[in-house]
């Protein structure tokens, strides 16, 4: 955002492609100057070799990898101009924080005292400076994991890789650390990759996300496009939607639903066609014991799967032939009097519904 | 011990009693089985005695002869500790004293083959050097030379004791390069071509083949082994024994002898 | 900055661990007595009082140090060629490493006489190597101390190299990952990076090493010699006097064993 390259494209251009077992990994990525992509998906769905493949540190079977126009694909680890943020951090244990920032820049043949003072600036930008002498087994892990930015910061890479920076962080530290590394990713010129299986980092963090399930990239856009529609049942999930698949004519939509069940209708209030997604929010989802008169809206007979808390409400998984979570107040649970097994009418109204194409 | 030992006293018994089990197995056995002669040679005589337990056992079918080589001294410690044989053939006459005033030698053929043994073979010391000769020695003399590489044995073993019996004899004073820790390895140093000239016996020339030369020289057998064989207190074969000490005294025994480089009284 | 300020449970509060169960203790008991029983049969028949008077004698002060030197410097040339070794057999794979460590045990399992008798062949005056130095430079290894050093480092060597192989195996490999994205190329990780992950692991390879090369006797004899003062080191020296005067040798194992233990004692509260 705050510099453009001369040649206006994109700092990271990337086909990534190999194949590991049974596993393989195909996926695209394109980060803009300034930029921070979010990659976001289930363990084991090959968003950490997606990032240790863009800094070098796993062989491509195929593919490219372009940083600011050069072609990085066969460039060694440590001639790549990438910095990298482990999931543990990964701060060396024998050398202060200081040093430890001042490696990189030593490694690039920075001379020791301008390397230490461009260390010790960095750690200052941080509101580190009072750590500059500790071992990083007296930091904090919010101090430890900005050491480690600044440690790789150090080394003034074009890309920056994020390999689950909160993961190792308590859930108490968590928001604070969170706002406070969005802040210093903001000032990063070159391009950012956060690979995160937690929606709420991808989504505080990252200008754009890219959902990986299974080695591919099921889905792109902002948080926004993607909390809104999600494309798979895992991002469904993760974002809290209910989501269902069918083919639309006019406001209806013919959603399969179970194997041999009767299909189910879903009305919508914008008229669409052919193949394409429902979701609506849980909290859109209203519960009766007896079926209510005259309302023109999705109606349903399902069969209360499971209780639990969320949040001040209760969220309540129904099964039936529309699969789906409804969010309701403790005091409705109370009159309903649900209890797995309980059978009863759960209702959408049409406004609620978001249809989109396939 | 200030603490109580937390250990229930009856599983140490028991364990106690199974290792008793286990040992009183193997105390059990008798290796001797009938028409068996063991035999306890020093180890400069392995050629020699497995050539005539051959012949032995032709000799007296139905008997079998049971040869164990080592050094002297360790032999001797065995066989003062109770360990069972019935002939025992030594490098050297104080190991045989040694087991003479120890475990004893059988009455009878003492009385009448002597006390201390009877002498059966000697061994002289002889200049080995390497194929060639690179360093031309010629006689003990040519040891002083400071470029002549020695190896002789360490004083403090046998063959030590007899290098210095000769060299005091021939007056010549030898620097080596090491002192080695018994004969062989002195042996093994020349063959190699790693020193130039070493003491060894005129057995182990012979048995080396062609891989050392030998050099005999004036006043050698003053320096030489006496090999003592005597039959056991501890046999129960003490024909078959004394049969054994008959045939290394005689003819054939002195022949095969003769051929490994021994020499006979 | 969580105050975990609370007071130290009392000893009587404290949930026992029970004792150690027997399937361990008892091997553990016979292990010990295995070990401890040969070291009280030297102890009990040790002409103590002889003690100072041997130590003051030429030959076996001489021994001893030669014994120290030659382990010392023994274990400086192991370090020097075995660490890096070690590096190659945990770190790259190249065809043939199984075959390589494989090759770096061998002077674990062979006789060291026959170590010794290996090396005459290499580096002896007629080795494979050794006749060439002889002839180019005029070098003659065997009966030098200098073949004291190799011998030890021969049979001492693999103590080390397994042990930081080891080591190597066990460190985090993404603690070198990490460097390499800071632009730090392979040896600048090695140094920086994975040899102070190791020390620990180099200090007692570094210490097995220098134990062995100390009691080292069938290479040493064999490739070096015995002469007092050149290449007569302390066990070589025990070996002679247990010919003559196995007294004698006690004292000598006594000494050797009390200034090793001194040592490596006196290393490993350094390293701690």
């Amino acid at each position: 955002m705050n510099t453009r390259q001369p040649t206006g494209g994109p700092v990271l251009d990337a086909r990534l492609r190999l194949t590991r077992g049974d596993f393989s990994l195909d996926v695209g990525l394109e980060v803009a100057p300034g930029e921070v992509l979010a990659l976001l998906g289930p363990n084991g769905a090959g968003k950490s070799s997606a990032l240790r493949a863009l800094a070098g540190l796993l062989p491509l079977g195929g593919g490219h990898v372009r940083i600011d126009g050069r072609d990085r694909t066969t460039t060694p680890v440590e001639h790549r101009p990438v910095g990298m943020v482990f999931q543990d951090y990964l701060l060396f244990r024998h050398m202060s924080a200081l040093d430890n920032v001042a490696f990189g820049p030593r490694c690039q043949g920075v001379p020791k005292a301008a390397a230490r003072r461009r260390a010790a600036e960095l750690l200052e930008t941080m509101e580190l400076g009072a750590c500059a002498r500790l071992r990083p087994d007296r930091l904090s892990g919010g101090q430890a994991q900005r050491v480690a930015l600044a440690r790789a910061l150090a080394v003034r890479p074009r890309l920056l890789l994020l390999d689950e920076p909160m993961a190792a962080l308590d859930a108490g530290t968590r928001v604070d650390v969170r706002v406070r590394l969005g802040r210093l990713l903001e000032g990063f010129a070159g391009a950012g990759v956060l690979v995160t299986h937690d929606p709420l980092d991808a989504m505080v963090l990252a200008d754009r996300l890219a959902v990986v399930e299974s080695g591919r990239v099921v889905q792109q856009g902002t948080p926004a496009e993607v909390a809104r529609r999600p494309r798979t049942a895992y991002v469904a999930r993760l974002v809290g939607l209910n989501l269902f698949r069918g083919s639309a004519e006019g406001t209806t939509v013919t959603v399969g639903g179970p194997k041999g069940a009767q299909p189910v209708l879903v009305r919508v209030h914008e008229p669409c066609t052919g193949e394409v997604l429902v979701a609506f929010p849980p909290r859109a989802v209203a519960l009766y014991s007896e079926r209510p008169h005259g309302s023109p809206r999705n109606m349903w007979r399902l069969t209360v799967e499971g209780v639990e808390r969320f949040g001040d409400q209760v969220r309540v998984r129904l099964s039936g032939p529309a699969p789906l979570a409804a969010d309701i107040s403790p005091a409705a649970l109370a009159d309903l009097g649900l209890a797995r097994g309980t059978a009863v009418w759960a209702g959408v109204k049409a406004a609620e519904v978001e249809c989109y194409p396939v | 011990m200030p603490e109580p030992r937390p250990r229930p006293p009856r599983r140490t018994a028991l364990l106690a009693a199974a290792l008793l089990a286990l040992t009183a197995c193997s105390a059990g056995q008798d290796p001797r089985a009938e028409g068996t002669l063991t035999v306890l040679a020093a180890a400069s005589l392995t050629d020699v005695f497995t050539a005539l337990a051959g012949e032995f056992e032709t000799r007296n079918p139905g008997t079998e002869v049971e040869l164990a080589f080592a050094g002297s001294s360790a032999l001797a410690a065995q066989i003062n500790s109770g360990a069972p044989a019935d002939v025992f053939a030594s490098a050297d006459t104080d190991t045989m004293a040694l087991v003479a005033d120890g475990a004893g030698l059988e009455p009878a053929w003492a009385a009448e083959h002597g006390a201390a043994g009877a002498v059966f073979a000697t061994n002289t010391l002889r200049i080995a050097v390497p194929p060639g000769n690179p360093a031309e020695v010629a006689d003990l003399a040519s040891l002083a030379d400071a470029s002549v590489a020695t190896a002789l044995c360490a004083p403090e073993v046998p063959c030590g004791a007899a290098t210095a019996a000769a060299t005091d004899a021939a007056g010549v004073e030898i620097t080596p390069v090491t002192l080695e820790e018994d004969v062989r390895a002195v042996l093994t140093k020349v063959a190699l071509g790693e020193v130039d000239a070493g003491l060894v016996y005129a057995t182990d020339i012979a048995a080396a083949g062609g891989a050392v030369e030998g050099i005999g020289f004036p006043g050698s057998a003053a320096a030489g082994n006496d090999y003592p064989v005597a039959v056991l207190a501890g046999t129960d074969t003490p024909d078959l024994a004394a049969d054994w000490v008959d045939l290394l005294l005689s003819e054939t025994g002195s022949g095969v002898l003769t051929d490994a480089g021994f020499g006979t009284p | 900055m969580t105050g975990e300020s609370a007071p130290p449970a009392r000893r009587g509060l404290r949930a026992r661990r029970g004792r150690p169960p027997w399937i361990l203790l008892l091997p553990a008991l016979v292990g010990i007595a295995f070990l401890a029983l040969p070291l009280a049969g030297l102890l009990l028949r040790a002409p103590w009082t002889t003690m100072g008077a041997r130590l003051t004698e030429p030959e076996v002060l001489s021994a001893l140090w030669l014994s120290l030197s030659t382990a010392t410097a023994a274990t400086a040339l192991s370090l020097l060629l075995g660490v890096p070794l070690a590096w190659l057999l945990a770190r790259t794979g190249f065809p043939g490493r199984r075959l390589l460590r494989a090759l770096v045990t061998v002077p674990l399992v062979i006789p060291p006489v026959v170590g010794g008798v290996a090396l005459l062949l290499s580096l002896g005056r007629n080795g494979l190597i050794g006749r060439h130095l002889d002839a180019w430079f005029g070098l003659t290894l065997p009966f030098t101390t200098a073949a004291v050093v190799i011998a030890q480092v021969f049979v001492a060597m693999p103590f080390l190299v397994v042990s930081v192989e080891g080591a190597l195996r066990g460190a985090d490999r993404r603690y070198e990952e990490a460097a390499a994205t800071l632009g730090a190329d392979r040896t600048t990780v090695f140094a920086r990076i994975t040899l102070p992950a190791v020390l620990p692991g180099i200090g007692a390879g570094a210490a097995l090493c220098w134990a062995r090369a100390l009691g080292e006797f069938g290479a040493t004899i064999t490739f070096a010699g015995n002469f007092p003062g050149t290449t007569q080191t302390m066990p070589l020296a025990v070996y002679m006097a247990l010919q003559r005067d196995p007294e004698a040798a006690v004292v000598l194992s006594l000494i050797l064993l009390l200034v090793s233990l001194a040592v490596l004692v006196g290393l490993r509260g350094r390293w701690a």
